[in-house]
């Protein structure tokens, strides 16, 4: 029944969002079956699909490993800018340079820059007891603000006509397509490799048991002889890293270059794809492709229902409502009883 | 002849699955001590409930002085004279005595007036209690007291007495039961819960005793066996723990030097210069009231808490202070905590990767970090078939078993890695009579093939049906190791019995 509950919480959301949208002057029916259906029923839109679910699948992956432990990492968004700033270093270093070697590079500067991001709260929370929770989300507006000042002072383009962005990263700087002219980039194939080897991981090895363990009884941890430290460390490296991963990749891929419209709000939609995905990572790829559908679908329904671009931010937070609201219902019965005498 | 004080007649209770009590019948005069004898689950804190208005019986009648009574509520029953002392004490620490008196009466009273009235009680009882003193600097025998001064300013005609030795030493129980003659001797019921049989045979004049929800015998304790008032209380012959004699202890498996580790916030206690030795083929037993620093011991013992050096504890000669958990276990020492669900096992886990959390060191189930499922599920069928754990299979979630259960896998769990010395804390508790037999049978015969066995337990007669060796921890103090077939009970009371009371054998002013 828990499994379940995910797929009960897509389908709730797309009634309850036919109504809103109805009640609004919209075409609801119109408006929510292009976003929850017309983006899988349509082949020509599949490659949009994939290149904005691997970056989620990519950083709920991460995610779903914390909070399996009770780590909150809610800040990937700021691993993932600062994993994109990081590859982007490497790649303005190695500008004119050609070889096999820059984009390995480049993707190894990501997951270090992700992870460095991460550390901070790992150690404050470890050393100092501080919630990761507030400095996770606070360190992303400092990655946005390093952002902004890189592509706006160091960074910028001399040969941008002013805009505030870097320069083109250059072919070999750049994710391979899978096929001549195609969307898809290599970061798909690489996320689903990653979600295998992080379910493997969870299921088979005594680190996932460990990380299972700490979340659920930490005294029992201790008693078996696991350290809930090295534990909140791992969980929160892996998170950082595989979100710079994905930061890399996106300005490695679709964007080509860093701008200040490169933080996108992935970080915070993969929190809902590590919940709709049941904290599994097999179930992170249906999560991930059912978000990146609502992306896709609410730019069809921009252009035929006449949508706000607001609409995609309200339905991926209402399905996260309704999911959170399903699980609690399908874990707990609402029982009226009079107060005792 | 005088009515009966309190007549239960056919009274029935069902719970959704469970008929908690069946066609209950018992009655008690006025001055009779009568005991309510039965093991956990047997239903009498039901039939408390029911008497003290807490729950309604579905049938059955209730007589009271020879007149039909019906109690609704708790303060119906005290409204007629019941007085209930729990086993769980609804105390606030930081306040005084009379404070919480005058917190748990029914209707206000002038604070002078129940001043007087308290001290008139204390004085006719000769109860030992400053009314002045807060709360949290009493032992736990005083803080009983106080709430049977609160029963008996309502002066009651029936007074329930809930487990109320489960947690005092034996001079605070010689004390209590003082007490509670005099009270009988004044005319009030007494109705005396407990599952301790050599203290109902030294207090009670009648005993009903119930099973499964049922009366299966009445009988006068006095003249009853003690084994046959077990046998009709467990439903089965009681079996005897079978040991070797005269096994020789052999060299130390497990020393002990001067560990002193500071209590964990905010309610531990700081364990000072802990000292001992455990041999081959002994059962070690230490004794103490709760919250003395068992808890400490054992996960210091572990290796949940460090030692300040390594030498504090030695495993076979290798000293392991500053060992943690995992190579502790790897080398042979395993322990089992208290606290079943959450520290020795995870309830939310299935059996099998229960048997994973300490059972890995040494045992081949995750070679290179990678678990061998088939390897897991083996070794979890063994131990469930080795200890009858009554579950549906290694894939059961450790939650769904009953807590005896539970404690049966626990135990098979670590005794199945057949370590060289093994550290229990309160092995058989909250354990049915039956399987906390067939445990303590396990680690006399863990004992006999060599390995070194610690039992922590606050279970007096647990602890000298099994130990060769006892002592005693007190405010995280440990005494000298004495046999057990040299020791008399009262010298362990006193020895128990520390710092706190009135019957402190030394320094009663050492925690103010």
């Amino acid at each position: 029944m828990l499994y379940a509950s995910p797929l009960i919480a897509v389908g709730l959301t797309m009634l309850i969002g036919t109504f809103v949208f109805t009640a609004m002057g919209y075409d609801g029916l119109h408006a929510v079956r292009d976003i929850f259906l017309t983006p899988f029923l349509e082949p020509q839109r599949w490659p949009d699909l994939g290149v904005k679910a691997a970056p989620l699948v990519m950083i709920a992956l991460g995610l779903a490993i914390g909070f399996r432990a009770n780590v909150w990492n809610i800040g990937a968004e700021g691993q993932y800018v600062m994993g994109a700033i990081a590859g982007t270093g490497v790649a303005l270093a190695t500008h004119g340079l050609t070889g096999w070697w820059i984009l390995p590079a480049m993707a190894l500067a990501g997951v270090i820059g992700g992870m460095a991001w991460a550390a901070i709260p790992a150690f404050l929370r470890v050393k100092l007891q501080v919630s990761e929770i507030l400095t996770s989300l606070m360190l992303t507006y400092v990655a946005v603000q390093a952002l902004y000042y890189l592509v706006r002072g160091p960074w910028k383009d001399p040969d941008g006509f002013n805009f505030p962005q870097t320069k083109m990263f250059s072919a070999a700087q750049t994710l391979p397509a899978m096929a001549e002219g195609s969307l898809v980039h290599l970061g798909i194939p690489v996320a689903l490799v990653i979600a295998l080897v992080a379910w493997l991981v969870m299921e088979k090895t005594t680190a996932g048991y460990a990380v299972k363990v700490v979340g659920l009884a930490p005294a029992a941890a201790r008693h078996g002889g696991f350290s809930a430290d090295k534990v909140t460390w791992a969980s929160l490296l892996a998170g950082g890293g595989l979100a710079g991963l994905a930061g890399l990749f996106e300005a490695a891929g679709p964007f080509g270059q860093l701008t200040p419209q490169f933080p996108t709000g992935y970080g915070f939609t993969a929190i809902i794809v590590a919940f709709l995905g049941r904290l599994n990572p097999l179930g992170i790829v249906f999560g991930g492709v059912v978000l990146a559908g609502t992306y896709v679908g609410g730019e069809i329904a921009q252009t035929t229902v006449r949508l706000p671009q607001a609409a995609t931010g309200m339905f991926q937070a209402l399905l996260l409502f309704v999911l959170l609201a399903t699980d609690v219902l399908v874990r707990y019965r609402i029982g009226w009883k009079a107060r005792a005498a | 002849m005088t009515p009966s004080r309190l007549a239960l007649a056919h009274i029935s209770k069902s719970f959704p699955g469970v008929k908690a009590n069946e066609d209950i019948s018992l009655s008690v005069r006025p001055g009779e001590i009568h005991a309510l004898l039965g093991e956990n689950g047997a239903g009498k804190s039901t039939l408390v409930k029911i008497i003290y208005g807490v729950q309604q019986a579905d049938e059955g009648a209730i007589q009271w002085d020879g007149s039909p009574v019906a109690i609704p509520s708790p303060k119906a029953a005290r409204k007629l004279g019941i007085g209930m002392v729990f086993q769980h004490f609804s105390l606030f620490d930081a306040m005084s005595v009379i404070e919480n008196i005058a917190l748990g009466l029914d209707e206000a009273v002038d604070r002078d007036v129940l001043k007087a009235r308290v001290a008139a009680i204390l004085d006719s009882y000769s109860l030992p209690l400053d009314p002045e003193r807060a709360v949290h600097t009493l032992s736990v025998g005083e803080r009983q007291r106080i709430e049977i001064v609160r029963c008996l300013l309502q002066k009651p005609k029936l007074l329930i007495m809930d487990e109320p030795t489960s947690v005092l030493t034996p001079q605070e129980v010689e004390r209590l039961f003082l007490t509670l003659r005099q009270i009988a001797m004044g005319g009030c019921a007494i109705l005396y819960i407990s599952h301790k049989l050599h203290e109902i045979k030294a207090l009670c004049e009648a005993a009903t005793i119930l099973r499964g929800g049922k009366v299966v015998a009445t009988c006068d304790p006095k003249v009853e066996s003690t084994k046959r008032m077990a046998e009709l209380m467990i439903g089965a012959e009681l079996r005897q723990i079978e040991r070797k004699p005269g096994g020789e202890a052999g060299a130390a498996r497990l020393s002990v030097k001067a560990l002193s580790l500071d209590g964990e916030p905010p309610f531990g206690t700081d364990l000072e210069a802990v000292t001992f030795e455990a041999r081959a083929g002994e059962i070690l037993g230490i004794a103490g009231v709760a919250g003395n620093g068992q808890s400490e011991l054992l996960t210091a013992l572990s290796g949940e808490r460090l030692a300040g050096s390594a030498n504090a504890i030695a495993l076979d000669g290798r000293p392991i202070g500053r060992e943690g958990a995992g190579p502790r276990r790897a080398l042979g020492l395993a322990c089992v905590p208290e606290e079943r669900n959450g520290h020795a096992a995870v309830p939310d886990f299935s059996l099998a990767d229960n048997a994973v959390l300490t059972a890995r060191h040494r045992l081949p189930l995750a070679p290179l970090g990678v678990i061998s499922r088939g390897d897991v599920a083996r070794f979890a069928t063994a131990v469930i078939q080795r200890f009858d754990v009554r579950t549906t299979g290694p894939a059961a979630l450790a939650r769904s078993l009953s807590g005896g259960n539970l404690q049966k896998f626990i135990m098979g769990r670590e005794i199945g890695q057949t370590p060289s010395v093994l550290v229990v804390c309160q092995p058989t508790w909250g354990v049915d009579a039956g399987a906390a037999a067939a445990i303590r049978q396990e680690l006399v015969d863990l004992a006999a093939k060599g390995s070194a066995v610690v039992v922590i337990s606050q279970d007096l007669d647990e602890l000298l049906e099994l130990a060769d060796r006892l002592c005693v921890i007190n405010e995280g103090r440990l005494s000298a190791a004495r046999d057990v077939a040299t020791l008399g009970i009262d010298e362990i009371g006193l020895m128990m019995g520390g710092v706190h009371g009135a019957d402190a054998p030394h320094g009663a002013d050492a925690h103010a």
